[in-house]
């Protein structure tokens, strides 16, 4: 783990240089300390730890918006929208922008940015001297309510939670300012748009496929259940079953991302 | 803790080229199936798709065919109750999804397409599919994509089809279900209309019928406890101009599912005799004469009946309450000629005295016009109407004793400083008219009875005219009060007032 982390940490020095620069991002969004907890998987497989353990962390206030990646793309022409390599990311990447340098009206300056691949969002938290989320840290986070560690205890929380679950995704997203701040002063992991994380496909990876790996590993109608810690939360399985569906080259109109840092 | 080795496994997806949804599809993409010549050889034909409650045409060819189906997924905002909306997940834009029709042992070469506007990935599990999950981990397609699967049609019967992805009764609850025919080899016997009705129930956080956009009740769908149980996915979808329409001597076959996701269905029609039952589905025993027939969740019935005489006929869910107050009633209007002798509609319409006579006989009918006749003349002539002083006394004890007692007291003393006296009131006894406005109105605020300021609320009193000057005539004749009775004029007088 160690040497991975190292080996990031040299990816990322690497790739700062390329870009030029390393500072500007990181004075546009705010990060918030995530303290230490455990992340307790809504679905697992029977190897599979019942809570792992997270150590405290970094995360950034807000997700990461149309204006901070037209300064990614600005100062890396490769990851356009016209010069990207269709390995990275599929037909609809960045769909909805006017142009390359370009939201235009129907991706706000203050929204989030969506139809970004993983490839793009992992490029981007490179160049901006940050990572993505792991699964564990981003629920963790996401884990909290408006007012207590455990949000879903908190009538209000669940009830905008689940009142965006229920509505489509708008043709164009709002701001990322009028997402309410959680307990650790993050907002937006509810609400706005689903994000990506680091290890996004995790529950494909580490079997064969899907069909092999029996129920526990099967997320499909009553056999999703099999291998699943608290069966009531709705909200923990749809974002389970949004990252499982998803190859790292995807994008789609609700799907962003933010960064994380790891604590020194 | 392991690491997960991220970067190789999605690169992996991305080398097996071998077909358009390779590239882009979930891990596990197997590339095209090699089908056998004879397979290849089949004519291919596109599925032609209904919405409910249409059914595709029977199917005419007496060979197999590859029939293509193209699905697409929609999560979209639509009537759920007059007012109400709700945010329906779909296949092909309708609750319940596109009707599909194939032939027994037909290749089916299928498509789900998920909207690129959709919030969530899905999927599809096909009852008719053999194969693990139904087709389901085949389909299982993010926003903006699509995946297939090709599947051989081994089963005849009606099939249930609906959404596998967790959380599934989310997913089954906002609308994702439909219903697929794998017609037998030599066809289903030809009938005269086909229509096409499922039932689901939905679970909102606001109660039936509130109005506005509203949203999933995760408590309530876990609790089974539905706030609308419905045909065809909204309250109304089956009535009125959009009742199902067929014309007397007609056949009418109803393809019948249910997609819960929890309860099952005592499907009836009122009125009607099924006359052939196809029960759960299945094609190789059809029960005969069937009153009501229970289709589970996930599962299907075929109804059949052949229509005697006009009129609307209701589809109910026969755990009633579901139609009554949930939503689960839809209407069959057959228009033709009447046969009044399988059905005379009502013949006579008498009056009947219970116990007292024989309904029906001459003397009975002449007993009641005679009492009608004395009630009329009651009615009508004021030195009958105008009851006794003594009579409107009794009466007006029982309001009292019903709706004033508790404050002023059985013997109209009231309460020392907090409700006045009736017994002996100089305030009563001093205005008639304010008697009854206080009776009709209330009163509240400083009033001095008998020398004694009192500060109170009295509420206005839900009572009849009549009751009202009953007991202020029981109120001004009782406890050494004494005074003129009050007449229904009085109040009325009163109550008609200026203000």
């Amino acid at each position: 783990m160690n040497s991975i982390t190292r080996s990031l940490r040299i990816a990322l020095a690497l790739a700062s240089a390329v870009a030029g620069r390393c500072e500007a991002v990181d004075a546009s969004v705010g990060m918030q300390s995530i303290p230490t907890g455990a992340y307790v998987p809504v679905q697992r497989s029977t190897q599979d730890p019942e809570s792992v353990p997270v150590a405290a962390f970094r995360l950034d206030e807000r997700p990461v918006t149309n204006a901070d990646f037209l300064a990614f793309v600005t100062a890396v022409p490769k990851w356009r929208r016209s010069a990207v390599s269709p390995l990275f990311a599929d037909a609809s990447y960045l769909g909805h922008w006017a142009g390359d340098l370009e939201p235009g009206a129907r991706a706000p300056a203050d929204a989030p940015v969506v139809r970004v691949s993983w490839f793009a969002a992992r490029a981007y938290a490179r160049w901006a001297g940050k990572r993505l989320p792991t699964t564990a840290e981003w629920e963790l986070a996401a884990a909290a309510g408006y007012t207590t560690p455990a949000g879903k205890n908190e009538p209000a929380f669940n009830r905008d939670l689940y009142a965006w679950l229920a509505r489509p995704v708008p043709d164009i997203l709002p701001s990322v300012a009028t997402a309410r701040a959680t307990l650790h002063g993050v907002r937006g992991l509810h609400g706005l748009v689903w994000e990506w994380v680091d290890d996004f496909n995790t529950a494909m990876v580490t079997g064969e496929s899907r069909a092999d790996t029996g129920l526990e590993r099967d997320l499909f109608c009553g056999a999703g259940a099999a291998g699943a810690k608290d069966t009531s939360d709705y909200a923990a399985f749809m974002r389970s079953a949004l990252r499982s569906s998803l190859q790292a080259n995807n994008t789609t109109t609700s799907l962003g991302f933010r960064c994380a840092s790891s604590l020194p | 803790m392991k690491k997960i080795h991220v970067l190789p496994a999605a690169l992996l997806g991305l080398t097996l080229t071998a077909s358009a949804f390779a590239s882009e599809g979930p891990t596990g993409v197997q590339g095209p199936v090699v089908l056998p010549a004879a397979v290849q050889a089949l004519p291919v034909e596109q599925a032609i798709l209904t919405s409910p409650p249409h059914v595709p045409p029977p199917i005419a060819r007496k060979h197999n065919a590859r029939v293509v189906v193209n699905l697409e997924v929609r999560e979209v905002v639509m009537k759920i109750a007059d007012g109400a909306e709700y945010t329906f997940w779909t296949y092909g834009g309708s609750v319940p999804g596109s009707f599909i029709r194939i032939r027994e042992g037909d290749i089916v070469e299928f498509t789900l397409n998920n909207h690129p506007s959709s919030k969530l990935p899905h999927n599809i599990d096909l009852h008719a599919v053999t194969g693990p999950g139904g087709g389901a981990a085949s389909t299982f397609t993010a926003p903006g994509h699509g995946s297939k699967f090709t599947f051989k049609a081994l089963n005849p019967g009606l099939y249930v089809y609906h959404c596998a992805t967790a959380p599934v009764p989310m997913h089954i609850g906002n609308g994702m279900y439909g219903l697929i025919l794998v017609e037998p080899k030599d066809g289903l016997p030809p009938v005269d209309k086909e229509f096409y009705v499922m039932q689901g129930e939905f679970y909102t956080q606001g109660t039936f019928g509130a109005p506005g956009l509203q949203n999933f009740d995760m408590a309530k769908s876990i609790d089974e406890h539905p706030t609308y149980v419905l045909f065809n996915g909204a309250v109304g979808s089956l009535v009125g101009d959009k009742a199902l329409a067929a014309a007397v001597g007609e056949r009418v076959r109803i393809y019948f599912g249910v997609g819960g996701p929890n309860l099952t269905s005592s499907f009836h029609v009122i009125g009607e005799i099924f006359d052939k039952v196809w029960p759960e589905g299945g094609m190789r025993y059809v029960q005969e004469h069937v009153q009501t027939t229970m289709i589970p969740s996930g599962g299907a019935a075929i109804v059949e009946f052949k229509l005697d005489v006009p009129g609307t006929y209701v589809l109910v869910d026969h755990s009633l309450s579901r139609a009554f107050n949930k939503g689960a009633l839809g209407m069959l209007k057959a228009s033709g000629p009447e046969d009044r002798v399988i059905y005379s509609g009502k013949e006579i319409d008498a009056v009947y005295f219970g116990s007292q006579a024989e309904a029906g006989t001459d003397s009975s009918k002449r007993e009641a016009e005679l009492k009608e006749k004395i009630a009329a003349e009651m009615r009508a002539n004021p030195a009958i109407a105008g009851l006794t002083k003594e009579v409107q006394f009794e009466r007006g004890k029982q309001t009292y004793m019903a709706s004033c007692f508790a404050c002023h007291l059985p013997d109209g003393k009231g309460m020392a400083n907090v409700f006045p006296p009736l017994a002996g009131s100089d305030f009563l006894k001093a205005d008639r008219d304010r008697a009854i406005r206080i009776v009709l109105k209330g009163l509240t605020g400083p009033v001095t009875v008998n020398g004694v300021a009192y500060n109170s609320a009295m509420p206005p009193q839900p009572l009849t005219d009549e009751q009202v000057a009953d007991v202020l005539t029981f109120v001004t004749n009782s406890w050494g009060n004494a005074g003129e009775p009050y007449t229904v004029d009085d109040v009325r007088r009163v109550k008609n007032e200026a203000h």
